[in-house]
């Protein structure tokens, strides 16, 4: 299983393909960059609307290297999905298009080991994507805008975090993220599984994750009662979570403090259920399947 | 010679479509066992499910003694394949693929052992080369390197000469006769072509339509002397019940008339055999000898009912 996780990996960052997404989001993330670079005032005025008006804001204060990256990954974790599928949809269909996966499969290794090994290859993959965005995203941002409190905006009021407070938070945000991307190249490899070209399991799983997200975000009583609990989706911008702080009686925010941790908790339960999911299904899937191409 | 692998009663249905109908054959240590068969007649589904691609719908595979459904990885250790083309993977090098597929045959892989597998097929000097760079017969080459890097007892080659130039085809002939006969290795290869396949094996199965036509000894069944012979009787359920308590049971099956696979000198016995048990026998036609039957087949100019012995 190790030596076959091994190949998998080398496999993976071998293609070119792989590198085309990191590329892609480094592009992203510095386009974004430097729009707020230049533009970063009138966008805050943007943003902050009427709030603006009611409360005095120091632009130069909330426009720092922890707010551009929060903003970012606003921007950009609804489009990461593209880019896990891109080469999560591709690892075992990719491999029947081309044939080497029946030389895979007559091999003396189990093909719960090969599934396994190749989701395991994928874990890593968007591990170091994730990674490459906060690196990118966090560390870029703080050289370039510098450090300040982060100022983060809920539906119905603002929150101002502690320089010293949110490094830990950055952390959780893109382990959760690490998760929740997870889910995607969990049902990419189920869509790869059932596959025998890599575009049908990528357009699918995007296609999925767009339908699942809107479904999740209307606000349609009917969907939300008896739809979006089901939806993985629904699951997925829980990572916002550990920048909900809470406040104390004199509306001092409490250092440390998460504000709904069990909402949380729960979300990293259902992202890790429908890992295990769609993992085991594919793992049946693959092992009655007969290899024909 | 101690036998290498053993098919019983394998068939495979894909929803209503029987692609391998009832299939039993033995394979010997040392044999080059030919598997001869137009396209779609059920040699490549033999083949996947003899590497365990794909699961039979019934009957059993035994290969070193045991029984592949239950023994996979040990038995798959010891076997090498090419299924038609060789599909490796293209943007990695020739090491590189070998690498790969070696470490995933169980073996301690060194760069000796890697480099000594690409000069034995000439590709020791595009060992760093892509291979979407390589030619079909270069990938043809490296797909046996990949093959036989782990020393496998049992070689199954589906369509090896598939896509190959002239030389191609000699350089696999006789790298399969090398195998056999120096290596001591066992050796199943499939083709559709009679010509390709009586030169190599000494053993050739033939079926058609998923079913078994013709198993035996590569001299005996290519023995131009020997026919294919369709006898009409009055009645052909007695007649063949009688011609399976003789000598001629192995050779003997009864579809639409009775058919049998003999030497032509031998009819007058088989009449006068049948007309002593009281059998009238209406007619007697000699159809083919077996290696015009297989050339109709291939050639689709015509058809006989299936034989087997």
């Amino acid at each position: 299983m190790w030596k076959l996780f091994q190949i998998e990996v080398y496999k993976i960052f071998r293609k070119p393909r792989t590198y085309l997404a990191f590329a892609i989001i480094t592009g992203f993330i510095f386009l974004i960059q430097l729009g707020l670079l230049v533009n970063g005032k009138e966008f805050l005025g943007f943003m902050l609307g009427t709030v603006n008006d009611m409360m005095e804001f120091n632009a130069k204060d909330i426009l720092n290297g922890y707010w551009v990256c929060f903003a970012i990954l606003n921007l950009l974790l609804i489009h990461v999905p593209i880019l896990v599928a891109l080469v999560a949809g591709d690892i075992v269909s990719g491999e029947a298009a081309m044939g080497t996966l029946r030389l895979m499969a007559i091999k003396p290794v189990s093909r719960a080991a090969i599934i396994l090994a190749k989701f395991f290859a994928s874990a890593v993959y968007v591990f170091l994507l994730l990674l490459w965005i906060a690196f990118i995203s966090l560390f870029v941002s703080l050289l370039v805008f510098g450090s300040n409190n982060l100022m983060v905006a809920k539906v119905d009021d603002l929150r101002i975090i502690e320089t010293g407070d949110i490094l830990w938070r950055y952390c959780c945000a893109f382990g959760f993220a690490f998760i929740a991307m997870m889910v995607v190249a969990a049902l990419a490899l189920l869509l790869s599984t059932v596959s025998k070209n890599s575009i049908g399991p990528i357009v699918a799983t995007v296609g999925i994750v767009i339908l699942c997200t809107l479904i999740s975000e209307m606000e349609i009583p009917l969907y939300q009662k008896y739809i979006r609990p089901y939806l993985f989706t629904s699951y997925m911008l829980g990572w916002k979570g550990f920048f909900y702080i809470n406040y104390n009686e004199d509306n001092e925010t409490i250092r440390g403090s998460i504000e709904n941790l069990p909402a949380i908790l729960k979300s990293i339960g259902a992202l890790l259920a429908y890992i295990v999911l769609f993992v085991t299904a594919s793992v049946m899937i693959f092992k009655r399947k007969d290899i024909l191409s | 010679m101690p036998e290498i692998l053993r098919v019983q009663h394998l068939t495979k249905k894909f929803s209503e479509f029987v692609a391998v109908d009832d299939l039993s054959f033995t394979v010997n240590k040392g044999d080059v066992y030919g598997f001869l068969g137009q396209n779609g007649a059920g040699k490549s589904t033999t083949i996947r499910m003899l590497l365990s691609l794909i699961t039979p719908t019934s009957g059993s595979i035994n290969i070193f003694g045991e029984e592949l459904a239950a023994k996979r990885s040990t038995i798959l250790r010891q076997v090498g394949a090419i299924i038609e083309k060789p599909d490796l993977y293209l943007y990695l090098s020739a090491y590189e693929n070998l690498s790969i597929f070696a470490r995933m045959s169980g073996i301690t892989v060194t760069k000796k052992i890697l480099m000594d597998q690409l000069e034995m097929v000439g590709l020791a000097e595009r060992a760093g080369s892509k291979v979407e760079t390589f030619s079909q017969g270069m990938k043809q080459r490296l797909g046996i390197a990949v093959a036989l890097v782990h020393n496998p007892g049992l070689i199954i080659l589906d369509e090896p000469t598939n896509g190959l130039d002239p030389q191609g085809i000699a350089d696999m002939r006789n790298l399969i006769l090398h195998l056999s006969r120096e290596g001591g290795k066992t050796i199943v290869v499939s083709s559709h072509l009679l010509s390709e396949i009586e030169i190599i094996a000494n053993r050739i199965l033939i079926i058609d339509k998923g079913k078994k036509v013709a198993e035996g000894e590569a001299t005996a069944l290519l023995d131009p002397s020997k026919t294919i012979v369709k006898i009409t009787t009055a009645d052909d359920g007695y007649a063949t019940g009688q011609l399976q308590a003789s000598a001629w049971a192995n050779n003997l099956r009864q579809e639409k008339g009775i058919v049998l696979l003999m030497h032509k000198d031998d009819i007058p016995s088989v009449v006068a055999f049948l007309i002593e048990r009281r059998v009238q026998v209406l007619a007697v036609t000699p159809q083919h000898s077996l290696e015009n039957y297989f050339l109709s087949l291939t050639n689709q100019t015509g058809h006989v009912e299936a034989f087997s012995n």
